[in-house]
């Protein structure tokens, strides 16, 4: 056959893909699939944020008012699930299947029929999770797993229905991450630009590259911890059980062998956008290249190895617990690298502070409270009072909420004028850091002081001197749970149309993405771009 | 050492949250940790202001800088950008590597070596100890046991259902407040054994710095030297269920001779107790004794009336099981039969083998209890001496 004809046939056949629904269902082009996976977040982040705001309703005063504890137990839970699996890594994964390809000059992603499967798992998987509610409502089961999102045996043993599901949820969850992050790491190593060698490559590819990595590592893991649970809870095995030579905290060590990744999992992505961010709106080169994408490596490799630092209570023997501090400590020093290198990219810059700029500031000082919050946590023995306390919890919304979020928010910002071609509210976007930021610290501060007067964590209520602190929170909670009603209204106002965006939108951008038309055509960079040597 | 006030960065903040919060007059605040009255206690706390101060001055140090950058690196200010990528000459290079210098001191040895210190102090729980307290978490009430003096009893939570619901005003010690506290002589190092019947549960008390996990089939152990008389408050802190948020812990620190005198009323107490087990009950009794013990520890799942809450906890009401014989007709137990499941409880449930925590007069209560109210009508009776016999 002539491949010349082939190309054409080949592109005269995109005239004739389908419409509507059936687009969106059998799509391969990555930033159909990118707008999936960012929208699916979006809407995910509502319902987790509801979740929450109903738990913090109950947590608004001493005594039960709203829900039987057993609820309780599922919300919390569930909300986790959700802001993790649904909300913050679809969004991840929505920036990498959009930007990837147009950064590194590639004309889609390497596995573009990979890539809608990977979508198309997420919705039944979030269907499973949540499932469980809608069943108790018609008398079937008691509702939805109950256990945190922890799922530590022999809790997750002995609960309802709600575990099972949550099970398959996490397995098909899983799946679909390890098939995006497959498709990743084969975009990134095959299908760059001629020229662009691996450390010229942009930060937010390394930062992506290395979640995928991770990923691959310790989804395994877990998957092959919730399917121990799974045959310990119907097939009587007993790898958790004691009384069967099985050992509960092997539990714990399977799970956060992959849940301590999972937190760079869910910030890696979020560091590799941020230097782009700063440049842009110092107007400045990126400070340490090199040194960050090291640091990331760095930081890889160290999460996969203090994992036990999540269950120092335990009772580990005491040269374990050393060696789990001591090494848990020693993440300080790559994630100061990046502090380091995002400071010094914005000194003597000539600094704008647009929405994308203030959040990137905002995601420094916030992210900087959980980083340093975090080295106090690693300490043993000061653990052994915040551990299992409202000061974790805190914690880690300043890692999850400040760092994830806001960091994910960051990035649409920054971004969405180039996938829509128009520009977002400005006026309404700085509303909307404003708000969010204030809102929540009020949120979460006074969680460090009630985890500090010694308020256990996943308690439904609670005795009556942690009451003011936690009506502050509740307050703040909603502040910030409608705050986020503004970001949605942006977002989707600047979808519908608005002010033109320019092909380099921001003044001071730089890489192949901005060389593009802002949209992007449906197909971009069908001709490979050369990277030249400076 | 610098002990510079940790709580102050946090005044401002707080005095705004506290004009939100006005309405509820139960002020007792804490910025901080409860004061300590364990050697681990006022080591941790020391240690945590100590690290408080190095975090704060770290926070306030860099991001002075980004601020002071913020403020003159505009573009409205006409500042014009650099184009530097990265460190260039040794200068730079020694001014990049100064910070990290810094840090590495910091974690390893300005925090790395006290904490060194504090870890071993922790887990010496063997070293002169005193006296040894046992402790068994149960969903949802503590088990204590002193080898020593052979006394044994069960804390539950004694805050009325009515307080918990908004029916009744909330008393002072709201959640925090158990039918029998643990009683720990004050000076005296006390090794804490900790396991657990059935799912993970913390042991916890916030003034002990003490928190460890009671892991069902294995020991933890921990330990204290209360250096004040008083009443110490925690909880549980590890999510273990339904009733999670109503497991409190209650230590009683007393002198050591008030702590001889307890011994002595405990031992008396569970000696009468004993004696109940020898008697024989008329059904009346039983039926008294075994709705008080009913409501004290059945009640949270199975409910006051015995409807449970299907399908985890089912209704004892109408119930087969319940309502099936009592024992075998040579006077043994019949699997999975009433008896069986009080006294042996259900795998992979939160029905737990009640033999191991309650008394031979109070399951026999129960029991009768159970058969014969709810609208259940088997109208027979078990004995203690007969409970006794299929232990």
């Amino acid at each position: 056959m002539n491949t010349a004809t082939h190309t054409l046939d080949h592109h005269d056949g995109h005239g004739q893909h389908p419409t509507g629904l059936l687009r969106w269902l059998t799509t391969t082009n990555h930033k159909d699939i990118g707008t999936m996976y960012l929208t699916f977040s979006l809407l995910m982040f509502f319902v987790g944020g509801a979740m929450i705001l109903a738990v913090r309703a109950e947590l608004f005063q001493p005594g039960l008012q709203l829900m039987k504890p057993e609820f309780f137990n599922q919300l919390i839970g569930v909300h986790a699930l959700v802001m993790i699996f649904a909300a913050l890594m679809p969004a991840a994964t929505g920036f990498a299947n959009w930007m990837i390809p147009l950064m590194i000059g590639a004309p889609d992603m390497a596995l573009p029929r990979l890539n809608n499967w990977g979508f198309w798992l997420l919705p039944p998987a979030a269907m499973l999770l949540t499932m469980p509610f809608v069943l108790a409502l018609f008398g079937i089961g008691d509702g939805a797993v109950a256990t945190g999102w922890t799922l530590y045996a022999p809790l997750s043993v002995q609960g309802g229905i709600g575990v099972d599901f949550a099970i398959f949820s996490i397995h098909i969850l899983g799946i679909s991450s390890i098939m995006g992050s497959i498709n990743i790491i084969a975009t990134i190593l095959n299908m760059r630009a001629p020229g662009m060698t691996l450390m010229k490559m942009p930060l937010f590819c390394w930062g992506w590259l290395v979640t995928a990595v991770l990923l691959i590592i310790t989804l395994p893991v877990l998957a092959g911890g919730v399917t121990m649970l799974l045959t310990d809870r119907h097939f009587d095995t007993h790898f958790f059980n004691a009384a069967g030579g099985g050992d509960p905290i092997l539990f714990q060590h399977l799970f956060w062998f992959f849940g301590h990744p999972e937190v760079y999992i869910l910030l890696l992505p979020v560091w590799g956008l941020m230097p782009h961010v700063l440049s842009t709106f110092t107007r400045k080169p990126i400070y340490g290249h090199t040194a960050q994408v090291w640091s990331f490596i760095a930081i890889g490799v160290l999460g996969l190895i203090v994992w036990a630092h999540h269950f120092l209570t335990a009772g580990l023997p005491v040269p374990a617990l050393l060696y789990f501090m001591y090494s848990t400590m020693s993440i300080s020093l790559p994630l100061a690298v990046l502090f380091f290198c995002w400071i010094a990219t914005m000194w003597r810059g000539a600094m704008s502070f647009e929405t994308p700029m203030l959040f990137a500031v905002g995601f420094i000082v916030l992210f900087g409270i959980a980083g340093l919050t975090g080295l106090v946590l690693a300490d043993v023995a000061a653990d052994a009072q915040y551990h299992h306390s409202y000061f974790v919890v805190a914690h880690f919304h300043y890692a999850l909420f400040a760092g994830g979020i806001m960091g994910v928010m960051t990035g649409v910002y920054y971004w969405l004028p180039k996938w829509t071609g128009h520009m977002y509210s400005e006026k309404l976007g700085k509303l909307h850091f404003w708000l969010t930021v204030i809102s929540f610290n009020f949120t979460f501060m006074p969680q460090f002081f009630l985890g500090l007067a010694g308020m256990p964590r996943r308690i439904p209520d609670y005795a009556l001197q942690f009451a003011e602190f936690n009506a502050i929170s509740t307050v703040g909670a909603f502040a910030l749970g409608l705050s986020q009603l503004i970001f949605a209204y942006n977002v989707w106002r600047c979808v519908k149309g608005g002010e033109k965006a320019s092909d380099k939108v921001w003044e001071g951008t730089s890489g192949l993405e901005w060389e593009l038309s802002s949209p992007p055509p449906h197909h971009s960079w069908d001709i490979q771009p050369v990277i030249k040597t400076p | 050492m610098t002990t510079l006030n940790p709580r102050t960065p946090a005044k401002l903040f707080a005095g705004t949250g506290l004009m939100l919060a006005a309405g509820s007059a139960l002020a007792d605040y804490t910025w901080n940790f409860p004061k300590p009255v364990t050697p681990i206690g006022r080591d941790t706390l020391s240690m945590h202001n100590q690290f408080m101060v190095i975090i704060t001055v770290l926070f306030v140090v860099v991001f002075a800088i980004m601020v002071y950058s913020m403020i003159k690196h505009r573009k409205s200010n006409g500042a014009a950008p650099a184009r530097f990528s990265g460190p260039a000459g040794a200068l730079q290079w020694f001014w990049v590597l100064v910070p990290f210098g810094i840090l590495l001191f910091i974690d390893f040895v300005l925090m790395g070596i006290p904490a060194f210190h504090a870890v071993i102090d922790m887990e010496d729980t063997r070293t002169k100890a005193d006296m040894v307290l046992k402790v068994t978490g149960l969903q949802w009430k503590w088990k204590y046991e002193y080898p020593d003096s052979g006394i044994q009893f069960v804390s539950t939570l004694a805050t009325p259902r009515e307080q918990i619901e908004g029916k009744e005003a909330k008393g002072e010690h709201y959640l925090l407040e158990v039918d029998n506290e643990v009683v720990l002589p004050v000076g005296k190092k006390v090794r804490i054994l900790l396991t657990s019947t059935d799912v993970i549960h913390t042991w916890w008390v916030p003034q002990f710095g003490v928190k460890r996990d009671a892991i069902p089939g294995f020991l933890r152990e921990t330990w204290v030297r209360i250096e004040e008389p008083g009443v110490y408050r925690g909880q549980c802190a590890e999510l273990c269920g339904k009733d999670h948020g109503f497991m409190p812990v209650v230590v009683r620190a007393v002198p050591e001779a008030e702590y001889a005198a307890w011994v002595d009323k405990k031992k008396a107490e569970m000696a009468a107790a004993a004696a109940g087990g020898e008697k024989t009950w008329t059904k009346d009794e039983l039926i008294a004794a075994g709705k008080a013990a009913y409501e004290k520890n059945c009640a949270a799942c199975h409910q006051p009336e015995g409807q449970g809450l299907p399908p985890a906890f089912p209704a004892l009401a109408g119930s087969k099981i319940v309502n099936g014989p009592l024992l075998s007709p040579e006077g043994k137990l019949i699997p999975d039969s009433h008896v069986d499941r009080v006294m042996n409880g259900k795998t992979g449930t939160a029905m737990q083998a009640f033999k191991a925590t309650l008394s031979d007069a109070d399951i026999a209560a129960i029991i009768t209890y159970e058969r014969n109210s709810f609208g259940n009508t088997k109208g027979d009776m078990i004995q203690p001496a007969q409970i006794k016999a299929l232990r």
